[in-house]
């Protein structure tokens, strides 16, 4: 006689024998992917006014699709914001506009009225310009919509200061950071709780690299700002930057004639304010090529990030994403 | 050899950009910790993993030398430790500093490593970075050897339930490559995994400032035959079992985007599942079939855990957010009160009474938690008596939550066992909990009484309770053998009790004769007293001659699984007659004693005893040895 001893009873019953599993074991881009599906899903469960920021480059490309697959056969319940400066590539509005009309996604675009009035301009008002159309308009878009969650685009992998960011960052009613109030994140558990104004940035592809968003991208066939292939265009060299004429603003130092050459972009953003690099990669592995033998970061092409270490941490304190 | 690799991954990128990127597509991912302090040169180790797998740029790399000139502490060569710590500046700037998650990627695999420097908050920050990692490296200086916070990291890494576990015995260059001290600190190290249930891990000896044993074997240890770390770290398994466990995925989001679609989205928890899997929600209990599994990309025929995906079911049963969906024939327990281990994470301790919000899988509930039955310290791993749990303490609770929720205890499955705690009026997360069992109805009632059972008693006294059940003929040497056992057993430290003839026959049993019934009621009381002592924690040590096979299968059915280890001193009966140390055969063949075992009453011998101990070959002295090193080879694993 087999009696049953204790222990065995708190034992789990055996799995019935069923068919053999036909899915290889998951790959580190779908263990991503899955990753940020529960993300949106989350805080779309769990906040009452989402929304997604939408900067028109490459991360904000992944994410888009991302939204899409997590709340598929719905359309992603939340707008998207663009918090614009009126001086992006005429190329970003064009794409801007086609993801908005393919998403059917309702697209709200903030322009700081203050930044309009003023005249606030990349050429004349430095990092001014950064604070007034972006820091400022992000937080008067998010008062004005009374968004309680935004969705953006940040990757730990980008800098050392954002290594040790949230997936979830609680910010104070004033937009601020604080250190002390960052929630420890275990599993995958999330807390979405918070007082009146307060409200949170979601970063969904935080643990994603620059070379697996190439890789999405790449593999889902998702479209992308076409400045991210090389083509021939018209450049002033600045700084040891090259910067693109992009329409007739862009002011010409004295003695500077824009030269053609074919370049492509690794971050899009405010056109005076990117740098180019010289290439000729037209195609996403060539892109991807180029960019695993490059030996230089990614964000060095951003005029913005050029001064200290520190300066990210003090932009995030300031309430910039 | 290095270079060699390096190289050719280059030239793969450089040559034929799109086999490279198919390969890069397959790659798995792996999540790990990193245990150590910056004296262990953990930063180091990092720094020197994103080097040799070539994640650090020429910019990065002339700011690393600068900086190496400056600030490093290599004497002008560069301190990898510089690429990650960034510490001091941090601290100047009044910003926390826990977990920093670090990528880098291998021509097999993607890597996550979790960063976890912070010294104060350490249990906090460990046990944040614990929680999502697969596998964790724990780094010990080869001149220190096992410290306390190697101990400490290493309950942590158990704690979590992490299965795979390097020893990183660093710095074997300050140590001359030393064989013996690397064996030396395994041995020791072996000795207290085994107590805090870590039962295996692979110890490397390394130098991550020179980078030996980091990607290649390195020819200053060729006694040691194990990986280099980087390909351990490509070779772990992943969520190896999530797969073969039931099915369990928990509903973040109702998907209804018009009347004719209702899908549950969710990531899934553990299991597979197909269209036509019988499915249950819990709690409500209502079973249903599962339709289609939706995809932006397509229905998928099956899905597997670690997916997030959107079902649609066959009927219209009440399913929302919050509720778990699970396989119908397995489905988890629901419960409503619990016990669970607690870390806690907050300035304002852990108030038994006070009510806190509590958040498992994707459900909120209202959570009371008890007093702590005990907590621990994690240096020591002692257990001590606690009336509240302050930062960065642990202790094991009671919790009573204000509606049943459908769980699997940790141990089983993390999504579904592990949970946090959230304040209601400052709103932050102030503990983590590991969901260990149930609590009955009728213990519910009472439950500030059952603060203490078997296995906090044998927790408490370090070992896991056993009943040793030496049989044999009378004159066998069951009780010297018993005696030179437990004085052996109480040498290590071991909290034993022996239960012979003598001790029990002139007490507890002094009504019974030597009749057949009195024999098996002789035994059953003998069990009974057993169970009740290694209920107690104890090691019980039984020397009876016990003939019957039914009575000694009796008392190994009423021990825990495992539990009972059946000893069969064999000593032939001419043999044990020739002894006669008590002239006890000599009374039988004189027919002044009735029913003598072996004379007029038979001896069943055990047909598959855990011990066989033959007296003719081995010594009373040699037999104990045996026992014990038997008995302690077999992983103790306290409190678990």
């Amino acid at each position: 006689m087999d009696a049953p001893k204790a222990t065995q009873a708190w034992a789990p019953d055996p799995i019935p024998a069923r068919a053999p599993l036909t899915a290889p074991m998951l790959t580190h881009l779908q263990r991503l992917e899955a990753e940020s599906i529960q993300i949106f899903r989350e805080v779309v469960a769990e906040c009452e006014r989402p929304v997604m920021l939408y900067s028109i480059g490459k991360d904000s490309a992944v994410m888009l699709r991302l939204a899409q697959k997590a709340f598929y056969p719905a359309k992603p319940p939340f707008p998207l914001l663009h918090v614009d400066t009126t001086w992006k590539f005429r190329a970003m509005y064009e794409m801007r506009e086609r993801m908005a009309r393919e998403s059917g996604m309702d697209l709200i675009v903030h322009q700081n009225p203050e930044a309009i009035a003023r005249g606030i301009n990349p050429f004349d008002h430095g990092s001014l310009h950064t604070d007034m159309w972006k820091t400022e308009g992000l937080k008067q878009a998010i008062d004005k919509h009374g968004f309680d969650a935004a969705f953006g685009g940040g990757r730990r992998d980008e800098e050392k200061s954002r290594a040790k960011e949230r997936i979830l960052s609680f910010r104070s009613a004033q937009h601020r950071w604080d250190p002390k109030l960052q929630r420890p994140e275990l599993w995958r558990l999330y807390n979405t709780r918070k007082g009146p104004g307060e409200t949170f940035r979601a970063f969904p592809i935080s643990n994603w690299t620059e070379l697996d968003i190439w890789q999405y991208i790449y593999l889902e066939d998702i479209p992308i700002v076409p400045l991210y292939f090389a083509g021939v265009r018209p450049v002033v060299e600045r700084d040891g930057n090259l910067i693109m004429v992009d329409d007739d603003r862009m002011r010409l130092l004295p003695g500077e004639v824009p030269q053609m050459k074919s370049i492509r972009f690794r971050t899009q953003g405010c056109y005076p304010l990117t740098g180019a690099v010289e290439s000729t990669a037209a195609t996403l592995p060539e892109i991807i090529q180029e960019m695993l033998l490059a030996t230089t970061s990614e964000r060095q092409g951003r005029v913005i990030d050029h001064d200290q270490a520190a300066s990210m941490e003090k932009k995030k304190q300031e309430g910039y994403f | 050899m290095a270079e060699t690799y390096e190289m050719a991954v280059s030239d793969l990128i450089a040559q034929d950009i799109e086999a490279y990127l198919d390969a890069h597509q397959k790659k798995s991912l792996l999540r790990f910790l990193t245990c150590g302090s910056v004296d262990d040169g953990k930063s180091t180790l990092i720094g020197r993993l994103l080097y040799d797998s070539k994640m650090i740029f020429e910019d990065q790399l002339a700011a690393l030398e600068a900086d190496s000139k400056k600030l490093g502490t290599q004497g002008g060569d560069i301190d990898f430790a510089l690429l990650v710590d960034g510490l001091a500046a941090e601290r100047e700037q009044g910003i926390t500093i826990d977990v920093a998650y670090r990528f880098f990627s291998t021509d097999k695999r993607k890597f996550i490593v979790a960063d976890t420097p912070g010294h104060e908050q350490y249990t906090r920050n460990m046990v944040t970075g614990a929680s999502t990692a697969d596998a964790a490296v724990i780094l010990i200086d080869a001149r220190k050897g096992v410290l306390t916070q190697t101990r400490r990291h290493s309950y942590l890494v158990s704690l979590l339930g992490i299965r795979h576990v390097v020893l990183a015995i660093n710095k074997m260059d300050l140590v001359d490559w030393s064989q013996a001290r690397f064996d030396e600190i395994v041995a020791e190290y072996r000795a207290f995994a085994e107590k805090i249930g870590i039962k295996a891990f692979t110890a490397i000896p390394m130098s991550a400032l020179k980078g030996e044993n980091i990607t290649e074997p390195s020819a200053r240890s060729p006694w040691y035959a194990g990986p280099p770390l980087m390909r351990w770290l490509e070779d772990a398994p992943v969520e190896d079992d999530l797969r073969d466990k039931p099915f369990r995925m928990a509903v973040q989001w109702v998907n209804r985007p018009n009347l004719d679609f209702r899908g549950f989205s969710g990531l899934i928890a553990s299991g597979v599942i197909r269209p036509g899997d019988r499915i249950k929600a819990l709690p409500s209990g209502r079973e249903s079939t599962v339709e289609r599994i939706v995809t932006l990309t397509g229905d998928l025929p099956e899905a597997v855990a670690g997916q997030s995906v959107t079902l649609t079911l066959a009927d219209e049963i009440d399913v929302s957010r919050g509720d778990v969906l699970a396989a119908a024939s397995h489905p988890p327990a629901v419960a409503d009160q619990f016990e669970a281990t607690l870390v806690w994470f907050d300035d304002e301790p852990m108030l038994p009474g006070r009510p806190y919000l509590l958040k498992l899988g994707t459900r909120t509930v209202s959570a009371q938690v008890g007093e702590p039955k005990y907590k621990v310290n994690v240096n020591t791993l002692e257990q001590l008596a606690a009336r509240k749990l302050e930062l960065n303490e642990i202790g094991v609770c009671n919790l009573a939550l204000d509606a049943p929720i459908a769980f699997d205890p940790y141990a089983e499955n993390h999504d579904l066992g592990g949970f946090i705690l959230i304040d209601r009026i400052s709103n932050r997360t102030v503990g983590a909990g590991l969901l260990h069992f149930a609590l009955r109805r009728s213990q519910n009632i009472h439950w500030q009484a059952m603060d203490v059972d078997k296995a906090t008693r044998a927790a408490a006294k370090g070992q896991k309770p056993r009943v040793v059940w030496l049989t044999g003929l009378s004159g066998a040497g069951k009780s010297t053998i018993a005696n030179l056992l437990e004085k052996r057993l109480l040498a290590e430290g071991r909290h034993t009790y022996l239960l012979d003839g003598d001790n029990v026959r002139h007490g507890l049993n002094k009504d019974l004769g030597f009749a057949e019934e009195d024999r098996v009621e002789n035994i059953r009381r003998v069990a009974e007293v057993s169970k009740l002592m290694a209920d107690a924690g104890l090691i019980v040590l039984v020397s009876f001659i016990s003939p019957f096979r039914a009575e000694r299968r009796m008392a190994r059915e009423l021990m825990a699984d495992g539990e009972f280890v059946e000893v069969h001193i064999d000593t032939p009966l001419a043999e044990a007659e020739r002894r006669d140390v008590k002239g006890l055969y000599a009374k039988a063949r004189a027919g002044e004693l009735k029913n003598f075992t072996g004379i007029d009453s038979p001896y069943e011998a055990p047909e598959a005893p855990e011990i066989y101990i033959d007296t003719t070959q081995l010594s009373a002295e040699a037999a104990a040895e045996r026992i014990y090193a038997k008995l302690e080879g077999e992983t103790p694993d306290p409190g678990s």
